[in-house]
């Protein structure tokens, strides 16, 4: 297990290398943002960009580079939106925005999920279960941003419950900041929570048709205690990796709904450096988003050994 | 006995058996069934996937048409008609409710009322469609309480527009005055000078004497309007004008103004659009737009289906690209497994830790200029969407390569490339087909979440896009819903049958699978 786990990880840092090493490669080649003559931090950005070694060739770039984040944890300072300032510093102001409000909708959806697909395995083949499946086909095929549109124009333009976008400032947890994050929140949960149930549901429709579970009955036990001390026991070996995918994924954000509701979180800076473009801080969050997929596969394969001894990991399949 | 004896049987000894009997195998009375067939019959069995498959025709079929039908072109673009809500004036006369271009007018004064109703005394046109609600307000004002009424209206945002200022070159004018003789509509309305409106230079709308230099209407005796339409003939005697005239006008009223070489107009835009038509279409048409118009002014019906034609048309190349390139390297990997399998596996493993949006960038940046925005996002689609299919070629490989029929073509001397795509790859075929109707979806809806964010910006290339819709019609969600609802609704529509359809398509191919989702 503890073999695997090194395996994997030296394996997930070998990836990262290798697609950050690409990914600066391709940066760099492009002509560097233009400067203007006039411009106040022309000098300090020419000065940087020759410390940089801008005019090295693209592997000693690549090594100065590499030298200076893993020596200094220096990615490099913005020279396009926030000219002069440290990017890691900026992701990290930019952090607290997304991870909330991606915390409140897992939070928020997990538990419907999970009970929604229960409901609707326990339930097969009713009209209850056809209506559950249904729906959560249909909420899984629509984009976001129709929920966001449909959420923003009926609770906040027709009800008036709620404000269009995300209060701004950093009170973080103060009750009016929690009901600006509501319309974004929900917006976000639809897709988990659709998600959740149809996982739920395709498990536990397996499991309770499963010979243990007649046996379980015959021994005596009633349908609740068999469904929970069996069944559900189960089914979290699917549905816990899941949520601990989706704890990982919650720093990440969405792009979407990040630039929707105007949250002033990593995905709407990562859009932005883009947009402007922004290279350092491109680079930077190319790499923390390669890093938090990367972590959250390999955070699921091994919560599977963990939470079942009986899925032996790295053995040959 | 010896063995010639069989050999040389003379012809003569040999008869028919059953030269008239009948034969008494019984005839197979059931059409034998292909795998497809059988397949067929089951998907048909699904009622929600043959409906599904239903809407989706009809999603393709308008895709097709719409553009084809709609008098708007994609690269037509109305800087007046903005926002504007669903209109279709045969419709909208009936008053039915439905398009009629309605807008409803939130707590609107008297004095913002009648000069709604002024346009529609003046062109006829009335923009008010239906006073909804009328409250009352004390207010307070001058230091006394005074009652104020305030309405709610809906008006027809078309009529709304009423007469607008044009500034024609004289030739502009004589071609505007010899449609309005053509075709009896009234495109011209009497000049009024801004020295008989208190000098409002901005408000085309105003004919009528004024109180204030806010435009108050001054009323006469029975609550009506007091034309102010200049008489100025000097200012007009340029052109003689013999056209259509106002019914109220005895016959002085000037409908141009002669301005530095130029005509300064009043024009009732609704019928002056209908001049722009008759211009380049020789016809008058009226403005008609199914779904309305969205932030650009382009006709909506138009840019779905254009924005639908390019979704589906790319996301048919990217999965039929994907799906070859998967289903290749799958075999390759499945068929030698090994080293040549880990190294492979790696090499995918690496590229699926890629995030979508970062390939997209990239080769944005790089290729975009040299081969074209939409071959650029191609290849960004290509990159790493065949990852999934190789995975599953790969397994389907592992399933059937160690079986005897594949013992036996080797034994026969059949070759790898052979043994690869002649005898496992078909058996490998119906998992194959059925994951495919379900990446379709799946490419359209990447395509419009990175046009909705506006990584790739489609409009030069090929008009519009949905996502580029959608996001257009979000920023101006509360003044002109339907510009947002009309792409969502579509959007999701497709997706949604899609969904159904390839669930539909895999429970029909894969039977064991059934009511598994994954």
């Amino acid at each position: 297990m503890l073999k695997y786990t090194i395996q994997r990880l030296l394996f997930m840092l070998l990836t990262l290398f290798i697609i950050i090493g690409m990914c600066f490669v391709l940066i760099r080649l492009l002509p560097p943002p233009y400067v203007a003559p006039e411009d106040p931090h022309k000098e300090v950005i020419e000065a940087r960009r020759e410390a940089m070694g801008y005019n090295k060739p693209i592997p000693v770039q690549f090594g100065i580079f590499l030298k200076s984040v893993l020596t200094e944890w220096d990615w490099g300072i913005s020279d396009k939106m926030y000219v002069g300032q440290d990017v890691f510093g900026l992701f990290v102001k930019k952090m607290p925005a997304t991870v909330i409000v991606n915390l409140y909708s897992i939070l928020l959806s997990i538990p419907i999920g999970i009970i929604l697909g229960i409901f609707a395995a326990l339930k097969k083949n009713t009209w209850i279960d056809h209506a559950i499946s249904t729906l959560t086909m249909v909420v899984i095929s629509v984009p976001s941003f129709v929920y966001a549109f449909l959420i923003q124009y009926i609770f906040s333009y027709k009800l008036g419950w709620f404000p269009f976008l995300m209060k701004s400032g950093t009170d973080y947890f103060t009750w009016d900041m929690f009901v600006s994050m509501l319309p974004a929140v929900m917006a976000l949960s639809f897709g988990v929570i659709a998600g959740f149930t149809r996982t739920t549901r395709a498990e536990l429709t397996e499991v309770l048709t499963s010979e243990f579970m007649l046996l379980a009955r015959t021994k005596g036990l009633t349908k609740t205690q068999a469904t929970v001390r069996h069944a559900m026991k189960n089914c979290m070996v699917v549905i816990l990796p899941s949520i601990f995918g989706n704890f990982i994924g919650i720093m990440s954000g969405s792009l979407i709904i990040e630039k929707i509701f105007s949250i002033p979180g990593v995905g709407q800076l990562y859009i932005n450096s883009i947009n402007a473009p922004d290279y350092p801080l491109f680079i930077m969050i190319t790499a923390f988003y390669t890093s938090i997929g990367l972590l959250a596969g390999i955070v699921v394969d091994i919560s599977y050994g963990l939470i079942d001894p009986r899925i032996r990991m790295g053995s040959k399949k | 006995m010896d063995k010639n004896y069989f050999e040389h049987i003379p012809k003569e000894k040999f008869e028919f058996q059953q030269l008239d009997a009948n034969i008494h195998d019984k005839k197979l009375e059931t059409k034998s069934r292909g795998y497809f067939a059988d397949a067929m019959i089951r998907f048909k069995k699904n009622k929600s996937s043959v409906v599904a498959a239903w809407i989706l025709m009809f999603l393709v079929v308008f895709s097709i048409v719409s553009p084809l039908i709609s008098p708007h072109h994609i690269k037509e673009m109305n800087s007046t008609y903005v926002n504007h809500p669903p209109f279709i004036k045969a419709i909208a006369d009936k008053k039915w409710g439905i398009f009629d271009g309605a807008y409803v007018h939130e707590s609107q004064s008297e004095n913002q009322k009648l000069t709604w109703e002024a346009i529609g005394k003046e062109t006829g046109l009335n923009p008010i469609i239906e006073v909804v609600d009328t409250t009352i307000q004390k207010e307070k004002y001058r230091g006394r309480w005074r009652d104020v009424t305030y309405y709610k209206l809906e008006n027809n945002k078309y009529y709304e527009r009423g007469v607008v200022y044009r500034t024609l070159a004289y030739e502009e004018f004589k071609n505007l005055v010899k449609f309005q003789d053509e075709t009896g509509i009234q495109v011209l309305y009497p000049y009024v000078e801004p020295k008989d409106i208190n000098d409002i230079k901005d408000n085309a709308n105003i004919w009528y004497q004024v109180k204030d230099a806010k435009g108050t209407p001054k009323l006469d005796a029975d609550g009506n309007f007091i034309p102010a339409y200049s008489t100025n003939q000097e200012m007009a005697d340029l052109i003689p004008y013999d056209s259509l005239r106002i019914e109220s006008d005895p016959g002085n009223y000037i409908y141009y103004f002669e301005k530095s070489g130029a005509v300064h107009v009043r024009v009732c835009y609704f019928n002056y659009y209908q001049y722009e038509q008759w211009k380049v279409d020789g016809e008058a048409q009226e403005p008609m737009y199914i779904f309305g118009t969205n932030s650009l002014g382009q006709c909506l019906f138009t840019a779905i289906g254009v924005g639908a034609r390019f979704s589906l048309i790319f996301a048919v190349l990217v999965s039929a690209i994907n799906l070859t390139l998967g289903a290749i390297y799958g075999a390759i990997q499945g068929y030698y497994g090994g080293m040549i399998d880990m190294v492979l596996d790696r090499i995918s493993d690496i590229l699926s830790g890629v995030p979508f949006v970062v390939v997209t960038t990239l080769f944005q940046l790089h290729l975009a200029q040299k081969v074209g925005i939409v071959p650029s996002f191609l290849f960004a689609f290509v990159l790493t969407g065949w990852i999934g299919m190789a995975s599953l070629t790969r397994k389907q490989f592992y399933r059937f390569k160690s079986q005897e029929f594949v013992l036996a073509a080797r034994t026969l001397g059949a070759s790898d490339w052979r043994l690869m795509f002649k005898h496992i790859f078909p058996n490998a075929l119906g998992t194959i087909i059925t994951s495919c109707a379900l990446v379709i979806p799946g490419v359209i809806s990447s395509e419009v979440s990175m046009t909705y964010l506006g990584i790739i910006n489609l409009q030069e290339a090929f008009g519009t896009s949905i996502g580029t819709l959608a996001s257009q019609g979000q920023t101006a969600m509360t003044s002109a819903p339907h510009a947002m609802l009309f792409p969502s609704i579509f959007i999701s529509l497709l997706l949604i049958s899609f969904n159904l359809f390839g669930n539909g398509l895999r429970d029909a191919f894969n039977p064991a699978t059934r009511g598994v989702d994954d």
